[in-house]
C-alpha cells in the first residue's frame, strides 16, 4: 500500500527491506539498506506502541529518519520549524502533499445518505433489521432536519430512543416497499409516524426563501410545458400528504448536506447530543447566509457604526453576486471600427523603417539620360582605377555586427524559444542558490499560510500573523538581494516577492471577514 | 574518381545567384553611390569564392527594361587570372566590362519603349526566371553539383504588375528546394522579397546602415545553406502577404478572388479574365433586401 522509495546518491543493486505488507522500503544498495534498517525497526516498534494514538506521531517520528535522506527537506524544517511552524503541522502538511505515500487511514470516506440505509433480513422470519450506529444517526438528523426536530422532542418525554427509531425504520420501510396505503393507514393513528410520512417541513421552509431569490425568468413550470416534457415519466403528483420522496430528492438532500460539510466536534454515541449539535449548527450558518436582507439591516443598525459599512458592502456583493449577466438586456457598448488605412504602415513601423518617401517616376527623357550616365560612370571608374583601399570602415564594421548580435538575441528573448539562458543563470551561482532557497522557503510557508484558512480559531490568527512575518522577512532579505544586481534583470529577481505580496493582499480581506464573522457571531 | 569528386563536393559547396539591381532610376536617388555598392559587392564575391575552392557565382543584372547574366565564375575560372595595371582581379574586370554593357543596352531598350506611367521598379520576374533557369541546368547536369541559392540585392520598389510572373517564380523555387535569400537596400519594403524568402525559407534582411553593406553580406548571406543548420540567423518580425490584382495590378489586402483558378480581383467582374470561369451574380447587393423583408415580415 505504502511503499517508500529511498535514494541514496551512490549507485548499485538494490535492496529491498521488507517491513509487513503494506510498507516496503527500496535502496539502492544493500549497505544503505542495513544502515536503515534499525532506523525502521524503531519506527515501527514505536508506531506499534502507539497504535491507539493518531498516525500523526508515527509519521513525525518516520519524517526523522526521512530527514536524514532529504537534505533539501531538512534545511526547510530547520529554517521553519523552529521558529515559524509547529513540528506538527509541518509535518501534517507534508503528509498530505506526499499523498499516495500516506500511511492508510486517509482514505476518502464511504458515503452514507439517510434514504440508502438497507435492512437486512434472516431470511426464514419475517422480521427486518436495521443496524444503527452513531455515523447512520448523524447522517439521518443531518438529512432530514425534522426527524432530528421530532427526536428532541419526543425522545426522553414521551417515548424511549428505542421505540422511536423503531417508528422511524417502520415509516422508511413502508416507503422502501413502496406500501403507501399501509403507511397513511399507520400514520392516522400514530402522530409521531406521520411525521415521518409526511414531506420534511422544516427543509421546505429553508427552500422557500431560497426559491424566491432566483430570478423569475427561470421558470422551471413554464418549462415543464415545452415540447420535450412529453418524454419524460409522469411524475407522480407530490401534492398529497403522503407523496413519496423520489430518488431525485433525497440524491438532492444528500448533496446538500455533503456541500455544507457539517461535522461536528462531539464524538458521542448519545444521540440527543448529536441532534441537539447539529441544530445548533444549523442555526449557526442560518444566521451567516440565509438571513433575508431586511433581517440582517436590522442587525447591521445594531453593531457599531465601523462594521456596519463592512457589512452593507458584503450584502452589496451578495446581491450583486445574485444578478445574472446573461439574463439581462445586452448593453450598448460603444465600439470603434477597426480602421486599417494602410496596411504598409503596420508592417514598416513592425521593420522600424519609417521612411514614406514619394514614389518616384520617369519626370523625362533627360532624367533617364542622367539616371543611366550616373549608372555608368562609376562601373568605368572602378574598371580604370580599380576599388578604393578600405572600401568599409572597420568601426561600421564592429557597429553592423553588434546591432545584428543584438537583433538576434531581442527576437529570441520575443519568441521566447531558443532562450539561450534564464534570468538565474545570469546572476552569480551563489545568488542563484539563495534565490533558489528563498522560493523554496517561500513555497512551504504559503503551503502552511493557505492550509489554516479560513480562519476559525485565535490559534489559527495567530499563526498566520508569524507566517505572514515571516514571509515579509524574507521578502527584505530579496530586496537587500536586489541591489547589487543589474537593473533590467532586477525586477524578475523579486518575482516571488510579488506573489506574496498578493498574498499578503488576500490574507488583509479575509481577516477582515474573520472580524466581521465574529461580530455578527457575537450579536 | 567518383569518390573524389564526392568528397569535393560536400555539404558546403554552394552555388550563389546574385541578382544585382541596376535600375537606374533607384541609384539616382539614394543616398549611397552605385560605384560605393558595387565595392562592397564585388568584395562580397570574391569573399564567397574565397569560401570553398568549388564555390561558384553567377551574376545576373536586373534592370529596368532587361536583365542579363553578368559574370559566371564556372567560366571565367579557367582563363588567366590577368590583373592588369588596376590590380583588379580578371573576374571583376570581366564582370564590370559586361556591366557597362548591359547598362548601355538598357539604356536603348528604354528609348524605344513607350514612355508610360510605371512604377520604377525593376525586372524581379526576369531576372529571378534566369536564375531559375540557370539553377535548373545545374541540376540537371548530374548528381554533383554545388548547393544552389539565390540572392536578390534590391533597392527599387515593387511592381505590382509583375506580381504573378513573381510568385510563379518563388513557387518555382520553392519546388525545386532553392531558397532565396533577400537583402532589400531601399527606402519602402518589398512585399515581393519578403514572400519570397518566407516561401522559399531564405532570408530577408533590410540594412539600415549602408555603408556597412559588406559586413552584412559577409555576416548573413554568406553563409551557406549547411551552416544554416546551426547558424542564428535575424529573422524578419513580420511578412507583407499582400497580392497585386490581375486586373489593374494594383496592390490591395482586400478583393475578389476567382473560386476556379484563385486569381486575383480589385473589383467584381462576370467573367474570370484568367481562366474564362463566369461568376454568378454576387449576393452582397442582393442581402440586403433580403434582411429587410424578413425583419419586416413580424410587424405586418
Amino acid at each position: 500500500m505504502a511503499s517508500w522509495k529511498v535514494k541514496h546518491k551512490s549507485s548499485g543493486t538494490p535492496g529491498t527491506l521488507n517491513m509487513g505488507k503494506p510498507h516496503i522500503f527500496e535502496f539502492e544498495t544493500y549497505q544503505d539498506m542495513h544502515a536503515c534498517r534499525d532506523v525502521i525497526n524503531k519506527a515501527f516498534a514505536y508506531c506499534e506502541s502507539l497504535k491507539s494514538n493518531s498516525v500523526l506521531q508515527t509519521w513525525s517520528y518516520a519524517s526523522r529518519f526521512s530527514e536524514k535522506i532529504s537534505n533539501e527537506l531538512q534545511i526547510l524544517h530547520k529554517e521553519l520549524v523552529q521558529s515559524k511552524v509547529q513540528k506538527m503541522n509541518f509535518w501534517s502538511r507534508r503528509k498530505e502533499l506526499l499523498g499516495k505515500y500516506s500511511i492508510g487511514k486517509w482514505k476518502q470516506r464511504v458515503g452514507l445518505m439517510a434514504s440508502s440505509i438497507k435492512p437486512s433480513t434472516d431470511g426464514r422470519t419475517n422480521r427486518v433489521t436495521f443496524n444503527l450506529t452513531p455515523e447512520i444517526i448523524f447522517q439521518i438528523f443531518n438529512e432530514r432536519p425534522a426527524v432530528s426536530q421530532a427526536f428532541l422532542n419526543y425522545v426522553p418525554s414521551k417515548m424511549t430512543e428505542k421505540d422511536f427509531w423503531t417508528k422511524y425504520f417502520r415509516a422508511e420501510y413502508h416507503y422502501s416497499t413502496k406500501n403507501t396505503a399501509v403507511a397513511e393507514a399507520e400514520a392516522a393513528e400514530d402522530e409521531v409516524l406521520s411525521v415521518f410520512l409526511k414531506p420534511d417541513e422544516i427543509l421546505a421552509q429553508e427552500a422557500r426563501p431560497k426559491i424566491r431569490r432566483v430570478d423569475p425568468s427561470l421558470d422551471m413550470v413554464a418549462d415543464q410545458g415545452d415540447d420535450y416534457s412529453h418524454t419524460m415519466d409522469l411524475v407522480e403528483p407530490q401534492n398529497d400528504q403522503f407523496g413519496r420522496r423520489s430518488l431525485s430528492q433525497d440524491i438532492n438532500r444528500h448533496s446538500a448536506t455533503v456541500l455544507e460539510d457539517r461535522c461536528i466536534d462531539v464524538e458521542s454515541d448519545d444521540s440527543r447530543t448529536i441532534a441537539e449539535a447539529l441544530t445548533l449548527a444549523k442555526q449557526d450558518v442560518e444566521s451567516d447566509d440565509s438571513r433575508t436582507i431586511a433581517e440582517a439591516l436590522t442587525l447591521a443598525k445594531q453593531v457599531s457604526k465601523a462594521t456596519k459599512d463592512a457589512y452593507q458592502e458584503r450584502l452589496e456583493k451578495l446581491s450583486r453576486a445574485i444578478v445574472m449577466e446573461d439574463l439581462k438586456e445586452p448593453q450598448n457598448f460603444s465600439f470603434v471600427p477597426l480602421s486599417t488605412k494602410d496596411p504598409r504602415d503596420y508592417f514598416e513601423s513592425q521593420q522600424g523603417i519609417v521612411l514614406n518617401e514619394p514614389r518616384v517616376t520617369w519626370d523625362s527623357k533627360r532624367n533617364v539620360h542622367d539616371a543611366y550616365r550616373s549608372l555608368k560612370e562609376p562601373v568605368v571608374q572602378i574598371r580604370t582605377k580599380g576599388l578604393s583601399a578600405p572600401f568599409i570602415n572597420p568601426e561600421v564594421s564592429f557597429k553592423v555586427l553588434s546591432e545584428l548580435t543584438q537583433t538576434i538575441s531581442d527576437a529570441n528573448t520575443l519568441n521566447g524559444k531558443n532562450q539561450p539562458e534564464s534570468v538565474l543563470d545570469r546572476l552569480p551561482k551563489s545568488m542563484k542558490h539563495d534565490i533558489l532557497h528563498h522560493w523554496a522557503l517561500i513555497q512551504e510557508l504559503l503551503r502552511h499560510f493557505w492550509s489554516s484558512y479560513p480562519i476559525t480559531s485565535t490559534y489559527l490568527s495567530t499563526k498566520v500573523g508569524r507566517l505572514n512575518d515571516a514571509m515579509l522577512n524574507i521578502d527584505s532579505q530579496l530586496e537587500a538581494m536586489k541591489e547589487p544586481v543589474r537593473s533590467d534583470i532586477r525586477h524578475e529577481v523579486s518575482s516571488p516577492v510579488c506573489s506574496m505580496q498578493k498574498v499578503s493582499f488576500f490574507r488583509y480581506i479575509d481577516k477582515e471577514f474573520y472580524v466581521m464573522n465574529q461580530i455578527v457571531d457575537g450579536s | 574518381m567518383a569518390t573524389v569528386a564526392s568528397k569535393l563536393y560536400s555539404d558546403d559547396v554552394s552555388l550563389l545567384v546574385l541578382l544585382l539591381d541596376t535600375n537606374p532610376l533607384f541609384w539616382s536617388n539614394t543616398s549611397t553611390t552605385f560605384s560605393q555598392f558595387l565595392s562592397h559587392v564585388l568584395a562580397f564575391l570574391n569573399a564567397v569564392l574565397g569560401l570553398n575552392q568549388l564555390n561558384q557565382v553567377v551574376v545576373i543584372a536586373t534592370g529596368y527594361c532587361s536583365c542579363d547574366y553578368i559574370y559566371d565564375s564556372s567560366l571565367t575560372l579557367s582563363g588567366n587570372s590577368e590583373s592588369g595595371r588596376t590590380g583588379m582581379p580578371a573576374l571583376f574586370a570581366s564582370l564590370l566590362e559586361k556591366l557597362e554593357h548591359f547598362i548601355v543596352k538598357d539604356e536603348e531598350l528604354i528609348k524605344e519603349q513607350e514612355h508610360d506611367e510605371r512604377i520604377a521598379s525593376s525586372l524581379l520576374s526576369g531576372s529571378l526566371s534566369m536564375a531559375l533557369c540557370y539553377i535548373q541546368r545545374v541540376f540537371r547536369s548530374g548528381h554533383l553539383h554545388p548547393q544552389p541559392r539565390i540572392l536578390c540585392l534590391q533597392g527599387s520598389p515593387d511592381g505590382p504588375e509583375q506580381y504573378v510572373a513573381v510568385m510563379n517564380s518563388i513557387f518555382s523555387a520553392q519546388r525545386l528546394m532553392v531558397p532565396i535569400d533577400s537583402c532589400y537596400i531601399g527606402t519602402q519594403n518589398s512585399a515581393f522579397l519578403q514572400q519570397a524568402s518566407y516561401i522559399t525559407g531564405g532570408v530577408h534582411h533590410a540594412p539600415k546602415q549602408l555603408d556597412g553593406l559588406f559586413q552584412f553580406l559577409t555576416t548573413i548571406f554568406a553563409t551557406d545553406l549547411h551552416t544554416r543548420s546551426f547558424v542564428q540567423l535575424p529573422k524578419p518580425v513580420g511578412v507583407d502577404f499582400r497580392a497585386s490584382c490581375f486586373c489593374h495590378k494594383k496592390t490591395i489586402d482586400m478583393g475578389y478572388v476567382c473560386s476556379v483558378c484563385l486569381s486575383i480581383f480589385c473589383e467584381h467582374h462576370k467573367k474570370c479574365s484568367t481562366c474564362g470561369s463566369v461568376f454568378g451574380q454576387s449576393k452582397l447587393d442582393g442581402a440586403s433586401t433580403v434582411s429587410e423583408k424578413k425583419r419586416k415580415a413580424p410587424d405586418s
